[in-house]
């Protein structure tokens, strides 16, 4: 509860200041915008700090040769992960990615990340490139999940890229806010996961549409780094533009160890001198308020994100694939879980365990935890930190008529290659438990 | 300016993975290769007898999902007119506008419009007319608007960049 005393200077709360209360999000816009304040629904032309893509990189390049400019307009400013397709599966991915290291190499973009180093969210968010008030728009749509450290985060598409590598600027319309907040400490076995499909399924998968997902709350501020993340990047499949956590010590810690990270670069400062916070009065366009112990472990069966029961309801579903990775939940602390569930465990005969941490630091803080050890030990495979499997291009694709149960975020029909296959999501540990069972289950209950 | 058409319909919350499938994304190139995708997973029938001014009908959050742009572009290469809708996913909206495809936000029009029926959309008048009934749709931001009158983002950016004259 201490956490933002010491932060809300410069930010108005209740009475003072000028004007009507504000949300994160026309604050965050319009410090990107430049102005002082921005009307909820306005356009604006905003100057993000940070321009993520990452295998679609070569293609925005195509796109941005058309403005005829030999320099990239905001060469520092971009982010490029190879990661979507890492390492390549086919000549064809390999040709793309070394169109895109050409490019990079040609406009001196220092932030590039190269096949094996993570997950485009996870990546920038080690590196700490963004920072909270700060504002990223990315070419993936899971771009809001930088609202884990209070930054605006939104997705967008490839020309919208090529025109910021060009002018730097892009239109924006100011969302209107949803504020959700989160009471009490989550239950043993329940996690930020559950919570986020808990309001997807709520909702449904356009009940965030547009918005600017804006949390609140002590269950907020008792989630670990991993599960804002978790949380924050969910949103998307909420239909929101973005989402938003308060920054607080947590955040700044995070952030400042990135930051040194790269002291080489002289980046080493004060993470928190952007930040932005919500105004006391800020108008919502619908406010939901959750208790944490009625929260569950569930499910989001096939084919959409917002088809969510009780775990309880489809356990014993048959899976043939187990699946634990993805910027949803490939982090150390979903490693840890499912590392936890298999011990002294083995993976069921006719089912597969995957394993693909989000970065190469996850990896490498699991290995030293032993989580690798013990999974490798329960019959697991793990891959190269990346996207996987998770939409479709490799590194454990389902057969046509298999069952899988992923940590990731989407279960779209043809999402992971076939459109023949059925996905279930889920929180790490129940795809762990799965894995270990043969069958859908609840890691509270194994044998 | 008219767009006459048949109506491909499909129902609510048609996501990018089934416009326009990921595993294509960073190697289909080309404007035939990706028009061929179009709704691999939806609709196969579509690629092959979709023709040139034929519109599609969504219901809601249609294009949710990934950022592809593919999910709207391999539309435009199949020359279809317009994709009306009774609400849009945020990124899908704005590149299918960013593409010169107007997207058309109508929810009277998207309930009543039945598969496989002749749609016409009179786009200075902002309505669209099926067998059901003629519905009004609302104007475009001034923003979005612009860009579709420049042909798309590409286009306007060049024109901001002066790298070409004004459009004719
Ligand atoms: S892990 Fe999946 S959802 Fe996340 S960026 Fe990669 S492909 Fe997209």
């Amino acid at each position: 509860m201490e956490r933002l005393s010491h932060f809300r200077q410069g930010n108005r709360i209740g009475g003072e200041g000028n004007g009507p209360p504000r949300t994160f999000a026309q604050k965050a816009i319009a410090r990107a915008a430049g102005v002082d304040s921005v009307e909820i629904g306005e356009v604006v032309d905003v100057r993000p700090d940070v321009v993520l893509s990452h295998d679609n990189s070569a293609a925005i390049g195509e796109i941005w040769r058309q403005f005829g400019q030999e320099r990239v307009a905001i060469a520092k400013r971009l982010a490029i992960t190879l990661d979507h397709a890492a390492p390549a599966p086919t000549t064809r991915h390999a040709q793309n990615h070394a169109d895109i290291r050409r490019f990079v190499q040609e406009q001196g973009i220092r932030n590039f990340f190269e096949v094996g180093r993570g997950i485009c969210h996870q990546v920038l968010s080690e590196e700490a490139l963004v920072l909270p008030g700060q504002m990223i728009l990315g070419a993936d749509s899971h771009t809001p999940h930088f609202g884990w450290l209070g930054a605006f985060g939104a997705g967008i598409g490839r020309s919208e890229v090529a025109a910021l590598w060009a002018t730097g600027e892009l239109w924006l319309r100011v969302p209107e806010s949803i504020r959700i907040d989160l009471e009490g400490d989550l239950p043993p076995g329940v996690t930020a996961k559950d919570f986020a499909l808990r309001i997807i399924g709520d909702w449904g998968a356009d009940g965030g549409l547009y918005a600017s997902v804006e949390f609140g709350g002590s269950g907020i501020e008792a989630l670990s780094i991993d599960a804002r993340m978790a949380l924050a990047n969910m949103m998307a499949e909420f239909g929101a533009k973005s989402a938003y956590i308060a920054a607080d010590g947590k955040t700044l810690a995070y952030l400042e160890a990135g930051l040194e990270l790269r002291a080489s670069e002289g980046t080493v400062g004060d993470a928190g001198q952007w930040r932005l916070l919500p105004d006391e009065g800020a108008e919502y366009s619908a406010t939901y308020r959750y208790g944490a112990a009625e929260l569950e472990p569930v499910i989001a069966c096939p084919h959409t994100v917002d088809n969510v029961v009780p775990l309880s309801e489809v356990a014993g579903v048959r899976v043939q694939q187990a699946f634990i990775g993805t910027c949803t939940n490939g982090r150390l602390e979903d490693i840890a879980a499912a590392a936890e569930v298999v011990q002294g465990r083995r993976v069921a005969e006719g089912t597969r365990l995957l394993v693909i941490p989000a970065s190469s630091m996850v990896l490498q803080e699991a290995l030293r935890e032993g989580h690798i050890e013990a999974l490798v030990a329960a019959g697991a495979a793990i891959g190269t930190p990346g996207c996987g499997p998770c939409m479709g291009n490799h590194m454990g694709v389902p057969a046509t008529g298999e069952v899988t149960i992923s940590s990731a975020n989407r279960n779209f029909r043809g999402r992971m290659g076939t459109k023949e296959a059925e996905i279930y999501l889920a929180n790490p540990a129940v795809v762990a438990a799965s894995a270990v069972a043969g069958r859908i289950a609840d890691p509270r209950s194994l044998d | 300016m008219e767009i006459e058409g048949r109506a491909w319909k499909y129902g609510d919350n048609i996501n990018t993975d089934v416009l326009f499938p990921g595993k294509y994304t960073y190697t289909a190139k080309g404007r035939e290769e990706i028009a061929g995708h179009a709704l691999e997973d939806l609709d196969p029938a579509f690629a092959a007898n979709v023709r040139v001014g034929d519109l599609v009908v969504g219901g809601r959050n249609f294009g949710c999902g990934s950022s592809r742009e593919q999910a709207a572009t391999c539309l435009v290469y199949n020359g279809v007119g317009a994709v009306i809708a009774e609400s849009f996913a945020r990124i899908f909206y704005r590149n299918a506008i960013n593409n010169g495809l107007l997207a058309i936000v109508c929810r009277e029009a998207a309930q009543a419009i039945r598969a496989g029926e002749t749609v016409t959309v009179r786009i200075e008048q902002r309505t669209v007319a099926c067998a059901a009934g003629c519905y009004s749709f609302p104007a475009l931001s001034a923003t979005v608007q612009e860009i579709l009158d420049a042909g798309g983002l590409v286009e306007q950016v060049k024109r901001r960049l002066a790298l070409t004259g004004p459009a004719s």
